[in-house]
């Protein structure tokens, strides 16, 4: 790069990676300037994938944009429809039964660990090894499976109501339930064995895209993301939301915030999900699953609310205004993918081609998330 | 007719075999891959056309042909056309001298190494022209890749097939097998046989290394833009590559068509070869279904810090060893 003034911009060609590309997993456009395989610049483009959602939710009423929820984010659904219900609730006052609560926790910790091994597969596949995916694909299904069963949607669900859920779960989901994490965990080792400690996936992504943690809160880096760079920052225990602490669980944290501890992390927290759902799982309730005079018609009083839960991703965000009638009168969003993303253009400064292919991957990108 | 000299009529029967061989063994090979990947990811892989799928390449072969080829705007129509037949007909070419069997061998040239090895540099020359004729920049690095790689790697490459020559004193096929009536050459070389493994997956743009065409960066690399036949041959001309790595691995430090006799078979020797073939081609499958994918810097410096330097030392210590 350091070739004089006179020759300074004779090799640099731009590079349109995207909105059509396998590694941007949806339709994000990067404009790379290049200087043969290093990167200059790389500019993220979003708006091929905007669906308003945020002006669909301002015209129609409560109960009708959870269906929009699990749109946002089709890969941890579970996780927003919890986000939207629960910020609904706190902002009308409407109290969950404790069964509800439970199966609550349980059906999101199963969305979030379907999230993490679909992010394995896709970041392992970004990186050039095929075979992964399929196997994380595998055990995904099984959590599919599960969450078929209670509310009949396989990827977009719409299981949460305002004062609870739709559908009881069954003693053959908790049986299900219970396999399914013997089976995960016997699958871990294997992962470790063929992914974690291959030579070439450790060269491929140690000390690649380092996220300090001064750069994460320069740009609002948050989620497994934020926890590689050492910070231990999880809603779910800093905020603690629903009945999150009553359970034990551990905040995995890296320590040099790049690709390989952002790896790392997941892998972790995929346990640590697993011992949320056992707990949920042991001493869940009898009872109702939905509050006795839960609204059908919700007017929440005049108001606004602010509530965040821990996605998949990063901590998601939702403020709500309600002026009296029966739709928001604002609804705004804020979804990790997109302040995660934004990061993006500062670690991609002189790296090569393949290494932004695989920080990209390590951020986890959803991109109908980002550009609601 | 009858004026036809009679080694006409030879090479004319035997280029028809090779060709039909190389058609035939990449489609069995295509197969071959789609279901070991298939098994080694859990899933059954081509099943519905015929019992177990057998027919699937035939058919795909079929709809590939039947496929209009698309010359995108601004291309070099000449280069672009060319590029696929440069891909494909030197790596069918090559195996006129590869010894099947004791006789059943095209023609024994008496350097028979340096015309496969000349031939297996052309490969090069077509990628580049592909990328570079596609008018697009995904292509075009990965031509860039693609030769830096083939051009580095083939120094190992010669290095550690320069071992062996040391030892057979000949450059003609048949003759380096038959260097190995006593012991294979893998046992005397290992280091040789590794290097040239490694060397030869990166000559053929297989995975860990299929940098020139790696989807997940460049889209599909060099041939970006190819479609119907125009692409069929770059895939019949990598399966041909990988073939002819196979053969050159047997015939230099696997014995050739060395094996212990089968009771009923005329041909045990070409069917000894063949397996061995078989065995080689099945384990770059097994790596591309296994392994990442490396980087280019990464690549490089494995080739220029690790096995050059090898290859250097194990020739000196082959020259010292032979000269004493």
């Amino acid at each position: 790069m350091n070739q004089g003034p006179a020759r300074k911009n004779e090799h640099i060609y731009t590079l349109n990676m995207g909105p059509q590309h396998p590694s941007t997993h949806g339709v994000l456009r990067i404009i790379l300037e290049l200087d043969g395989e290093y990167i200059i610049t790389a500019e993220p483009v979003l708006g091929y994938i905007h669906r308003m959602h945020e002006k669909m939710g301002e015209n129609r009423p409560y109960p009708r944009f959870i269906a929009n929820m699990s749109r946002l984010d089709y890969v941890g659904p579970m996780l927003y429809n919890h986000l939207f219900t629960a910020a609904v609730e706190k902002l009308s006052g409407i109290e969950v039964p404790p069964r509800a609560e439970h199966v609550r926790i349980i059906t999101a910790e199963l969305s979030r660990v379907a999230s993490h091994l679909l992010w394995m597969g896709a970041f392992l596949m970004d990186l050039g090894a095929f075979t992964p995916i399929l196997y994380t694909f595998d055990d995904r299904e099984a959590i599919l499976d599960l969450l078929e069963s209670v509310c009949g949607a396989r990827i977009t669900f719409s299981y949460f109501r305002f004062g609870g859920v739709c559908n009881d779960i069954s003693a053959d989901f908790i049986e299900g339930t219970r396999a399914f994490i013997k089976l995960l965990r016997t699958r871990f080792p294997m992962y470790e064995k063929l992914v974690t400690k291959n030579i070439i996936f450790e060269k491929r992504v140690k000390d690649i895209g380092v996220i300090t943690p001064e750069m994460a809160r320069l740009y609002g880096v948050t989620g497994p993301a934020l926890r590689a760079s050492g910070i231990s920052y999880d809603v779910r225990k800093n905020e603690p939301y629903s009945i999150y602490p009553e359970f034990e669980f551990e905040i995995p944290c890296g320590e040099n915030g790049d690709c390989f501890d952002r790896y790392i992390v997941r892998m972790l927290e995929m346990e640590q999900s697993l011992r949320i759902i056992e707990q949920a799982l042991d001493k869940i309730p009898d009872g109702p699953v939905m509050a006795k005079h839960a609204p059908l018609k919700l007017h929440p009083a005049p108001g606004e609310t602010y509530f965040t839960v821990e996605s998949a991703r990063g901590e998601a965000g939702l403020l709500l205004i309600s002026d009296g009638s029966d739709t928001p009168y604002r609804l705004k969003l804020r979804t990790p993918g997109f302040s995660n993303l934004s990061v993006l253009e500062e670690l991609a400064k002189g790296i090569l081609l393949s290494d932004l292919v695989a920080i990209m991957g390590s951020l986890d990108l959803v991109i109908p998330e980002i550009d609601r | 007719m009858a004026l036809l000299p009679p080694e006409f009529i030879r090479i004319l029967i035997s280029s028809v075999l090779i060709v039909s061989f190389v058609f035939l063994n990449a489609m069995i090979l295509v197969y071959i891959e789609r279901k070991v990947a298939g098994h080694i990811q859990r899933r059954p892989g081509p099943m519905e056309v015929g019992p177990h799928g057998i027919l699937q390449t035939l058919i795909d072969g079929l709809k590939l042909m039947g496929k209009q080829i698309i010359f995108p705007d601004n291309i070099d129509k000449p280069l672009f056309c060319i590029a696929p037949l440069l891909a494909f007909v030197p790596a069918v070419v090559a195996f006129v001298v590869i010894p099947f069997s004791p006789k059943l061998q095209a023609v024994d040239l008496d350097m028979g190494i340096i015309f496969i090895l000349a031939l297996a540099s052309l490969n090069v020359l077509a990628i580049l022209l592909a990328g570079w004729s596609s008018n697009n920049k995904y292509s075009l690095i990965g031509a860039m890749r693609s030769v830096a790689q083939n051009i580095a790697y083939e120094i190992p490459m010669l290095l550690s097939l320069l071992a062996v020559l040391f030892m057979t004193n000949s450059l003609s096929m048949k003759s380096i097998v038959e260097a190995q009536k006593p012991l294979w050459f893998i046992v005397v070389q290992p280091v040789a046989f590794l290097i040239y493994f490694i060397a030869s997956l990166a000559e053929t743009n297989r995975a860990p290394f299929d940098l020139p065409e790696a989807e997940s960066e460049l889209t599909a690399g060099f041939h970006t833009e190819y479609g119907g036949m125009a692409y069929g041959l770059f895939y019949l001309g990598e399966y041909a590559n990988m073939v002819m790595v196979g053969a050159i691995t047997t015939t230099f430090f696997l014995g050739g068509w060395s094996g212990p006799p089968l009771p009923y078979m005329e041909y045990s020797g070409a069917f000894w070869f063949l397996a061995k073939v078989y065995f080689i081609v099945f384990s770059m499958i097994w790596f591309r279904w296994t392994f990442p994918r490396v980087r280019f810097d990464q690549l490089m410096n494995f080739c220029w810090k690790i096995m050059v330097p090898f290859g250097l030392v194990n020739l000196m210590i082959t020259a010292l060893v032979l000269k004493i």
